[in-house]
């Protein structure tokens, strides 16, 4: 039971998905604009993410290796999917509001990140655990931006109007302030030297390229460009050193065949001298 | 009148809901691989490239098999595995017969597979054109996958710029790095509000 509780603790703390990893950051910054938004989107994926971890643990033996993240990614489409409908026939008021972002969740990074990095190596229950500290963490995440954009852009926590209409500054509801509100707690991460993935490396990931997305620069393309490069040169050289063998196995032919010409014609040439 | 649509259709997918800066689609690739705009306009043509493709083939998919066979619902797990065998087939063909293509282009690709973009043009194409016949149906989608997939290149080409000219610039201590880049984002993206009444 401890691993458990270490689990829950290290989703919604140590390695929270939206404060200190940054991950999935399309759904943080598109459905955030109330609180009530938030809360539904985590939950949500929190279910996805349980029922997947579960899934992908009980199935860790039998997935070969190299299919492995296809397989994922369809456990993890049945089960959105799954969540989907349920959303749709009890909760539609709230499968209207995520609209096109709950089927969306499937290509979330923090499900398929958990799947690949947790889930496919340990046993039920503690993935079962991971998943949910991990959902509960994203939840935390998201309501908390959520409640942030709702009092400045709505004068209200979770539909409760308190500040007058007069002073709602609906900037903060709209596209532009999911972006600013966002970058003000990346700033705040920066100013107090928190754990953040936009000011530590990542260096532990076993992901090739770093796993750490918000801070990318791209230089897992131009690394992943340098290894095509070097690909293409060692095949380009292979081709050719397959090029020369055959060349050279076309000449040694040729001289074979010229040799045992030669051979016969001077057998040729004996059996004649003999005839005479 | 499908001209004047089509016109509403281009409009409204490339600026008004700019793929990244008003549905937040492709958040990933827009700040981790803006930093040059070299790196910036490949993504960008990479993602043109394969949204375009994957809504002609989503699409007639879905409409002539999922929906006459009932099976619409399965519409999330059907699609993202046509474009994950999509974006390895269009690598393989590219690596076959356009070399030179794919050697600008092949480093993104295995991105993209994962990239949200991609998958909402697709849902959202058969959500909002499966009552129209299908000639009109596929054509509103290819032209919506086009232009989207175009905004999302004109959005990441700007920031990509914008994070070049930044680079020389004194930014606050606490806004270096990402924080800088959400602003850049935000102002973007008040930018763009400003075609919002284009259509």
């Amino acid at each position: 039971m401890n691993s458990c509780t270490e689990r829950l603790k290290n989703g919604i703390i140590t390695e929270n998905p939206t404060f200190v990893m940054m991950l999935g950051m399309c759904p943080t910054l598109a459905v955030t604009s109330s609180a009530v938004n938030g809360l539904g989107m985590g939950l949500t994926t929190t279910a996805v993410l349980i029922l997947s971890n579960v899934f992908i643990s009980l199935l860790r033996k039998v997935i070969p290796d190299k299919v492995r993240i296809p397989a994922f990614i369809v456990i993890v489409a049945t089960f959105v999917t799954l969540i989907q409908l349920l959303l749709q026939a009890y909760l539609p008021s709230l499968n209207k509001a995520l609209g096109v972002y709950i089927p969306l969740i499937v290509v979330n990074c923090i499900i398929l990140g958990r799947a690949e990095a947790y889930a496919s190596k340990n046993p039920v229950l503690p993935s079962a655990f991971d998943g949910l500290g991990m959902g509960l963490g994203f939840t935390f995440g998201l309501t908390c931006i959520g409640i942030c954009r709702e009092i400045l852009g709505a004068g209200a926590i979770f539909g409760h109007q308190f500040i007058p209409d007069d002073y709602h500054i609906t900037f903060f509801v709209l596209a532009p302030g999911a972006f600013l509100v966002l970058s003000f707690l990346t700033a705040i991460q920066n100013k107090l030297k928190m754990p953040s993935a936009t000011n530590v490396d990542n260096a532990d990931s076993n992901i090739a390229c770093g796993g750490n997305c918000a801070s990318c620069v791209g230089n897992c393309s131009v690394a992943n460009k340098g290894l095509v490069e070097a690909e293409r040169a060692a095949e380009k050289a292979a081709a050719a050193k397959a090029k020369a063998e055959a060349a050279a196995k076309a000449k040694a032919a040729k001289e074979a065949k010229a040799k045992a010409e030669a051979e016969a014609k001077a057998k040729e040439a004996a059996s004649d001298g003999k005839e005479d | 009148m499908a001209v004047g649509e089509l016109f509403v259709i281009i409009i409204s997918s490339m600026l008004v809901s700019n793929v990244v800066l008003s549905q937040f689609l492709g958040i990933c690739p827009f700040l981790g691989v803006s930093k040059k705009v070299e790196t910036a306009v490949g993504m960008g043509a990479a993602v043109t490239f394969v949204i375009t493709i994957a809504s002609a083939i989503t699409y007639p998919i879905y409409y002539f098999i999922l929906e006459p066979t009932g099976l619409a619902y399965l519409e999330t797990i059907a699609f993202i595995l046509i474009i994950a065998a999509l974006v390895q087939f269009i690598e393989m063909v590219l690596k076959k017969f356009m070399p030179a293509l794919h050697a600008s282009l092949g480093v993104y690709l295995p991105l993209i597979t994962t990239n949200c973009a991609v998958l909402g043009v697709a849902l959202n194409n058969v959500t909002d054109y499966a009552g129209e016949s299908f000639g009109i149906g596929f054509l509103y989608s290819v032209v919506r996958g086009l232009f989207t997939a175009l905004g999302f290149l004109v959005a990441i080409t700007i920031m990509a710029s914008i994070r070049e000219r930044n680079e020389h610039n004194d930014v606050p201590k606490s806004f270096q790095g990402t924080p800088i880049v959400l602003v850049t984002a935000s102002l973007m993206a008040i930018a763009f509000c400003g075609f919002a009444g284009l259509v």
